[in-house]
């Protein structure tokens, strides 16, 4: 790991990827310096890997999403980075997979550390509506291995996609997730998060893909790879809000925060959240 | 023939498809540009050189804006947006393909448009996205739709998937559209699909030089879109879905983003100087367009093909999707291959512009085609046509009374064509991008349907940037030039009710007619172009992009069905702060409900008078002398932060506006009628004038009551009056002219009546 002072994302790019220039803008916004680098590039230097302490896998629909979301860009890392990014995560490296990103770390295996392709038991699938939908949730940060994500701290944003839909093979599986604190983002109705009762299952569409367990972003067990299905960083500005015409002046976008987490917690600084 | 003569010899097949395609009348709109003999009763008969340019692009000329940076010249008007960058913006017609293929047809249409926009100037971003359709009822009978025609359910869930699944791979937002129903788009739906790009203002010139290299980027050729130009020219008929299928391409939004991703950085690199985008008539009309100027010689062997076994005309004008041709100096030849080439993305060289002004192309070291340049681009033989117009001889029905008020409302809620359209909306992404400052359903619970999107389209700057739209094919039979200066004032309301402003707004017209080689069909047309020309000079807002679409009718047999004359209007207009971006729901109780402009009694074409079961009236039309005046005072009163929310007043009149806002914000709104400055008339009923008119300019404002005589000081008398206030009830109350109570509507059946009906 870079020892300097300052803090390197990488950006990782390929033919259908579409919400880098977002998730630059993100990190950016956060204090961090951004590299966006086409997964070719990658391949053929993938020292620049081990000098960035976060890598981002931003969200699109990666080769088309053929054969199923996210699997080809999936694979080609597998193929190509496997090594280099387990060495990363050794060196104490972040992985954030938004989105498309998400299903590519699915993929990957990285939520599963250890298990073989065939024996997986969670993956995303088609949405309960059976459609693309593009609408805000809210979500929460759980109590989590990703210790760095505030717990109980509500961050509105919006999902945009056909296949994010968490399964899991049986009961056991999911109860592993829990145990092993891998579940760090949940959905949450709106509703209760301003009546303060916030707890208990939420139904469509504050829950907007069916996810088992509302289950909205899944970490390792290492609490250093984060995958989740919103994205935040389309709530950076203070008019990204659907509502902001209704509410008080605000700064920033509740997405804001999620990044600064993030880099705080990649450059081992000391955590900004109580 | 006679150019052919002089040089002595047959012209070859090659030469005359290149021809064909770029004297079609989808390329160069011999209609609008031609000679047309126009009548009308009571006008002394009117010879008319050129319709395009006397009417729309003369307004634009003589506003002589300057934020117009470059406007029907190149592949999209360019406008100037904030110190340093540009905006770009089109809106394509794809009608013929969608009604054959809706999936496919919607999907190319809107790969296109994006590509036009990624050939203006130097390339732009493309930012954003909107989409209009025009369909037969989702509930007609299957027994009603002609024989090689499908259902209009079938047609609709086809282009709404076709667009989400080629804007939402490319990572463009869709953040403005419109579904519009009616019995005469059964048989020929219209598909209209724009996009709005960002560019830095250095790169919106473009040139060629003799010497630089015809570089081909993108998709390979193949059979498909062979003779698309040509097709979209003429009216469809029972076997078009059989014969024509391979005129219609097939997209592939991956291999866009691709060429999208590569195309930037290699404009950022200054590695190529000119470009132009692969549409209709491929290759032969885009190399032959880039070549105007100076000549051009290209090899068509070097063409990557998708398979084997097409014939070199056929390499020539295929209109595969996902190319784009540049100009390349020379010594960017190396750097621009290997850019593309890293990027996963083919590149060619296919030739070089000349200093000859011929057009030469080849295959297999053979010379197939050499045409001069100036017979190929001016030698357009110019047709003469009649036109006329007559408005329909139809009793003027008044406006009758409504029975139960309450129930009207809800009907209207209801009707097709105000219903909501979330089901669609929600399937396209709105939020990619992350530049969202107003989306297209707004309010407590996002459901209410917003005038406009706004963009903030640089991170760095509270500029922002709106597009709207504005149409009415329901008043175009009555009256075409009233239903094209409304169309132009509902485009310019709908940006200004979410804080654009009117003095910096442009302006688009789509132009989808029945034949044209008709007299009357061509006089409406006639008709809505003059006020095209007088609306736009009125408001100062320039027409900088524009496409027309002239056949389109449909033959069962010996019987002919015309579509509505239909105009879409877009604008796309700043926003000087997105800060003070306003939103259509209502926000707080006790605020006070001012109702901006004149009430007359306009109900032609109404969506009242169709609940009714009437036809005939008078059609809205804006009142040019005192509309733009309006217009600014209300823009000058949201920027300076006087307005908690606006709608304007559009399909179903007042009482739809309020409704919407009531419910969008979750709280009551009552009105008293009596308060309305409307115009009276014996057969017309005072309360449903005032209620369900469709005159033009108008806005409902929700203001603070500390704000409220600020508000109202700025209006001239009678032009804005306090004709109600948000209430912390639940429902929408109706006090009359005669002072009782003539509605009370819950706002949850509203909601309901709003959100009923067809769902996808």
């Amino acid at each position: 790991m870079n020892e300097s002072q300052e803090l390197r994302t990488l950006v990782v790019r390929t033919a259908g990827i579409n919400c880098d220039e977002e998730a630059v803008r993100a990190f950016e916004g956060a204090g961090s310096k951004v590299e966006l680098l086409h997964l070719n590039a990658l391949i053929a230097e993938p020292a620049r890997l081990a000098s960035a302490h976060i890598l981002v896998v931003p969200g699109g629909f990666s080769y088309g999403d053929d054969v199923a979301a996210g699997r080809v860009f999936g694979v080609e890392l597998r193929q190509h980075l496997f090594e280099e990014i387990q060495a990363f995560l050794a060196q104490g490296g972040y992985v954030l997979g938004i989105c498309n990103g998400f299903q590519v770390l699915v993929e990957l295996g990285l939520f599963e550390p250890g298990v073989p392709p065939e024996e997986r038991s969670i993956a995303l699938t088609d949405n309960a509506s059976n459609r693309f939908e593009a609408r805000w949730v809210t979500l929460r940060a759980e109590a989590s291995a990703a210790a760095w994500l505030p717990a109980g701290q509500t961050y509105p944003c919006p999902v945009a996609h056909a296949e994010g839909r968490l399964v899991v093979r049986d009961d056991a599986a999911f109860r592993r997730l829990e145990e092993r604190g891998q579940i760090a983002l949940r959905y949450v109705s709106p509703g209760q998060v301003a009546s303060g009762q916030a707890d208990g299952p939420v139904a469509y569409p504050d829950n907007p893909n069916g996810s088992i367990g509302d289950v909205a972003g899944l970490t390792d067990p290492t609490g250093r790879v984060l995958g989740l299905m919103p994205h935040l960083e389309r709530n950076l500005t203070p008019w990204n809000h659907p509502r902001w015409t209704r509410l008080p002046a605000r700064d920033e976008g509740e997405g804001a925060a999620f990044f600064r987490s993030l880099v705080d917690a990649a450059a081992g600084r000391t955590l900004t959240h109580a | 023939q006679a150019h052919f003569r002089e040089l002595g010899r047959e012209p070859s097949a090659c030469e005359l498809e290149t021809l064909a395609q770029t004297w079609s009348e989808h390329c160069k709109h011999k209609t609008l540009t031609g000679v047309i003999e126009f009548e009308e009763p009571g006008r002394d008969p009117e010879r008319i050189d050129n319709l395009l340019k006397s009417t729309i692009a003369r307004a634009t000329h003589e506003l002589d804006r300057d934020f117009c940076v470059s406007v029907f010249v190149d592949n999209a008007g360019i406008l100037a947006f904030e110190d340093g960058w540009d905006v770009c913006i089109k809106v394509e017609t794809h009608n013929h393909p969608s009604a054959i293929d809706p999936y496919g047809g919607a999907g190319t249409g809107i790969g296109g448009v994006i590509r036009d926009v990624l050939g203006a100037g130097l390339g732009a971003k493309p930012i954003a996205s909107t989409d209009c359709f025009f369909v037969g009822p989702p509930d007609t009978a299957r027994e009603a739709v002609p024989k090689g025609t499908l259902h209009p359910r079938r047609i609709l869930r086809g282009v709404v998937a076709g667009v989400r699944d080629y804007g939402n791979r490319m990572g463009i937002p869709t953040v403005n559209g419109g579904v519009w129903f009616d019995e005469r788009y059964i048989a020929n739906p219209l598909v209209y699909a724009g996009t709005v790009g960002l560019l830095p203002h250095s790169a919106s010139h473009k040139e060629v030089r003799p010497g630089d290299l015809v570089v081909a980027v993108g998709g390979r050729t193949g059979r498909d879109g062979i003779h698309g130009a040509t097709f979209s020219s003429v009216p469809l008929h029972e076997e078009s879905e059989e014969v024509s299928a391979s005129a219609v391409q097939i997209g592939d939004p991956i291999t866009e983003k691709r060429v999208l991703d590569a195309l930037l950085q290699a404009r950022d690199r200054g590695l190529y100087r000119g470009i132009t985008d692969c549409g209709a008539g491929g290759f032969s009309s885009a190399v032959g367009e880039m070549g105007e100027e100076c000549g051009v010689e290209v090899d068509l062997s070097r063409v990557p093909l998708k398979y084997h076994g097409l014939s070199s005309h056929e390499i020539w004008i295929s209109e595969a999707q996902e190319r784009m041709v540049l100009a390349v100096p020379p010594e960017h030849e190396e750097q621009l291959l290997a850019l593309f080439a890293a990027e996963d993305v083919e590149a060619v060289v296919l030739g070089a512009f000349t200093d000859d002004r011929r057009l030469r192309v080849k295959d297999q070291g053979e010379l197939i085609c050499e045409l001069d340049m100036g017979f190929l681009h001016d030698g357009t033989p110019r047709p003469v046509r009649k036109a006329s117009w007559s408005p329909p001889d139809l009793p003027d029905p008044g406006c009758p009374a409504a029975g139960d008020t309450g129930e009207v409302i809800l009907g209207l809620l209801g009707a097709l064509n105000i219903q909501s359209k979330e089901w669609i909306v929600r399937q396209y992404d709105h939020e990619v991008q992350g530049r969202s400052v107003a989306k297209p359903f707004v309010g407590e619970r996002s459901d209410g349907p917003g005038d406009a999107a706004v963009l903030q389209p640089l991170a760095d700057s509270r500029r922002g940037l709106t597009i709207a739209c504005g149409t009415n094919p329901a008043y175009g039979l009555l009256d075409p030039y009233a239903m094209a200066a409304a169309a132009i004032d509902e485009a310019l309301r709908n940006a200004v009710a979410v804080g654009a402003d009117p003095d910096y707004a442009a302006l688009l017209d789509n132009f989808s007619w029945g034949n044209c080689d008709l007299p009357d069909r061509l006089g409406s047309l006639v008709k809505a172009s003059q006020a095209c020309y007088d609306a736009a000079k009125a408001y100062g807002a320039p027409f900088v992009s524009g496409k027309d679409s002239l056949n389109n009718e449909y033959q069962v047999g010996d019987r002919t069905i015309s579509i509505p004359p239909t105009l879409l209007i877009t604008c796309l207009a700043r926003v000087p702060d997105v800060g003070r971006v306003v939103t259509m729901d209502a926000k707080r109780a006790d605020n006070k409900l001012f109702l901006v402009g004149r009430t007359r009694v306009e109900l032609g074409g109404s969506h009242y008078l169709e609940l009714c079961g009437l036809a005939g009236g008078r059609v809205p039309q804006p009142d040019l002398a005192e509309a733009p005046g309006l217009l600014r005072t209300l823009h000058a009163c949201i920027a300076d932060g006087l307005v908690a929310s606006c709608h304007d007043l559009s399909e179903g009149g007042l009482a739809v506006a309020a409704a919407e806002m009531a419910f969008a914000g979750c709280l009551g709104v009552s009105l008293y009628l009596q308060a309305v400055p409307a115009e009276d008339s014996s057969g017309a009923d005072a309360d449903a004038v005032r209620l369900f008119s469709e005159s033009c300019t108008r806005f409902l404002c929700e203001v603070a009551p500390e704000h409220a005589a600020d508000f109202a000081a700025r209006f001239e008398h009678g032009a804005c009056a306090e004709i109600g206030a948000v209430t912390s009830s639940d429902v929408l109350r109706i006090h009359g002219t005669s002072g009782g109570t003539v509605a009370e509507v819950p706002i949850e059946d509203l909601r309901r009546a709003f959100q009923g009906g067809f769902q996808g």
